[in-house]
């Protein structure tokens, strides 16, 4: 306590900048969150491969940005456009089958996948950590010093959640989405085919793993084990907010987020995890449905 | 315009209807009773899709719909008012209303449909941006009936619309239905309370133990003995 204290007293200005950066990083995980959030809504099934979908578009980004030239706005839309078929060939040939399987054998079956889409990477590619050279400037604000790539990651990353809740709110399809995620039986009186809505759905949740793959590899490097850096906090961030809750979710990012990157620089970064996670298991006694959940 | 000829349907071993026969011709309405475990749910399920027939034929506007997805049977012009009303409680009343008219046919005449659905039930109107679970009982029961007016129906089902409601909201939703009958669409009413739904229809049938009983005009099946001492409690 006493660090932070002396932090809050002697230097604010490094305070801010982790609370700045805290924020920027959180949009990232917010696109994660909702990805993963959204097709749960749906379809009651937590994909636990989803960052592993994230980090197979981040090597392709990698690929085909620094081995093969291609400008950076195109290879960041080549990974949106595999995640997008990950996340519809994830639906259709890991979950289609099982479907009607109890729940665990669905998340074991993503589970899987898991374990096989590590171990490919690490045969294919080895445990290099690879990373786009990029020389983006770190900008100056009031005296806090805020990379660039995560300024942009940030700005990208809000634009597509508002595309996303244009898209739920205002379209026939996006609303059908969420009519479907209260109750699936009921649209199909609609005359919606529910396969149809779970395509859509993992299609628009795997676009969101791609652009936030995008978003991640301007800022961190790529290897095997992406996942597993990135994984637990995102399902940490759908439970804390109540899993399918959107708006949940949301706020959650920013709030782990910040305990994070505030953490890491009065402690260490690892604290900060220790903080972070703590909190979480402290809020699950709390409010087991998640911090926007109603009290029964 | 929606016949079944000898229907038979059930689950795994259980058979819940045995060669069932029905018609519902154009501009009628017809009540389907009969006490609790009688097949009636069942037979609503055979007709929107939710299961296939084993046996026997569904035929809606001369098309054969037997064993089709629930989906295709509400393009083909068959709505549905389920059992629970089965709302989306966490979507306003406008979204609701919109997911009524979800395929592109009823995309089309959304604007109609939703001046339709305003004329019956006013109180929808005011109620738009409410999310539907926050809606009285009564209002629920408007946004369902108006959701499946919004799908441009050609035949509605209800199934079991009374059910779970008190005895004053009962009259009410009946008054409901009728102005919807008064609209001159064509019904099919899957219900337990007999007595107020012989009032509203043209001819019932009377469902026991999966079979039909019998069937015929609803004033008189309302008249037979066995029917009143039964179900109409009189």
């Amino acid at each position: 306590m006493s660090n932070l204290v002396d932090l809050v007293a002697h230097n604010p200005l490094l305070l801010m900048e982790a609370a700045v950066n805290g924020l920027l990083l959180g949009g990232v995980l917010a696109l994660l969150a909702l990805g993963l959030n959204l097709i749960f809504g749906v379809l009651d099934i937590v994909w636990i491969v989803y960052v592993d979908l994230v980090m197979l578009a981040m090597y392709l980004v990698y690929f085909l940005v620094q081995v093969y030239g291609w400008p950076l706005w195109l290879g960041a839309l080549a990974g949106v456009a595999l995640g997008t078929l990950l996340g519809v060939a994830v639906h259709l040939l890991i979950i289609t089958p099982i479907l009607a399987s109890p729940p665990v054998n669905q998340l074991l079956a993503t589970g899987g996948l898991l374990f096989f889409i590590q171990s490919l990477a690490t045969f294919l590619w080895t445990t290099d950590h690879r990373s786009i050279r990029l020389s983006l400037p770190t900008i100056e604000i009031g005296g806090m010093f805020v990379s660039f790539a995560r300024l942009i990651a940030f700005v990208l990353a809000v634009l597509v959640m508002i595309g996303l809740y244009v898209f739920l709110t205002r379209t026939y399809v996006g609303t059908a989405i969420r009519a479907v995620s209260q109750d699936r039986g009921a649209m199909a009186l609609m005359g919606a085919d529910p396969q149809r809505i779970y395509v859509v759905t993992s299609a628009v949740g795997g676009a969101l793993a791609g652009v936030a793959a995008a978003l991640l590899s301007i800022q961190y490097s790529v290897h095997p084990h992406f996942g597993a850096a990135f994984g637990p906090i995102t399902f940490m961030i759908c439970v804390l907010g109540g899993l399918g809750n959107m708006v949940g979710a949301f706020i959650a990012s920013f709030i782990l987020s910040e305990i994070i990157s505030i953490g890491g620089v009065v402690w260490s970064t690892e604290m900060g995890y220790v903080i972070a996670f703590a909190l979480f298991i402290v809020l699950m006694f709390v409010r087991p449905g998640g911090i926007l959940a109603r009290r029964q | 315009m929606l016949e079944l000829r000898a229907v038979t349907a059930g689950y795994g071993q259980f058979t819940a209807l045995w060669d069932v026969s029905l018609r519902v011709a154009a501009g009628e309405a017809v009540a389907v009773v009969g006490p609790n475990g009688a097949g009636k749910t069942t037979l609503l399920r055979v007709i929107s899709g939710v299961l296939a027939p084993r046996a026997g034929e569904l035929v809606f506007e001369g098309r054969p719909l037997g064993g089709r997805p629930p989906h295709e049977i509400v393009a083909h012009g068959i709505a549905h008012v389920p059992e629970g009303r089965r709302l989306f409680p966490g979507l306003t009343v406008a979204d609701n209303l919109k997911m009524g008219a979800f395929l592109p046919a009823a995309r089309a005449g959304f604007d109609d449909s939703l001046a339709r659905v305003f004329a019956l039930f006013p109180i929808l109107a005011e109620r738009l941006r409410q999310r539907a679970g926050s809606l009285s009982g009564g209002e629920q029961q408007m946004l369902a009936i108006g959701r499946a007016l919004m799908s441009r129906p050609r035949l509605i089902l209800f199934d079991e619309p009374s059910m779970g409601l008190a005895p004053v909201m009962v009259l009410r939703l009946f008054d409901l239905i009728r102005r919807v009958r008064e609209e001159g669409y064509t019904m099919l009413i899957v219900e337990q309370n007999v007595r107020q739904v012989l009032k509203l229809a043209d001819r019932a049938y009377l469902l026991e133990v999966g079979r039909v009983r019998i069937e015929g005009r609803a004033d008189q099946l309302g008249e037979q003995e066995f029917v009143r001492k039964a179900y109409v409690g009189l």
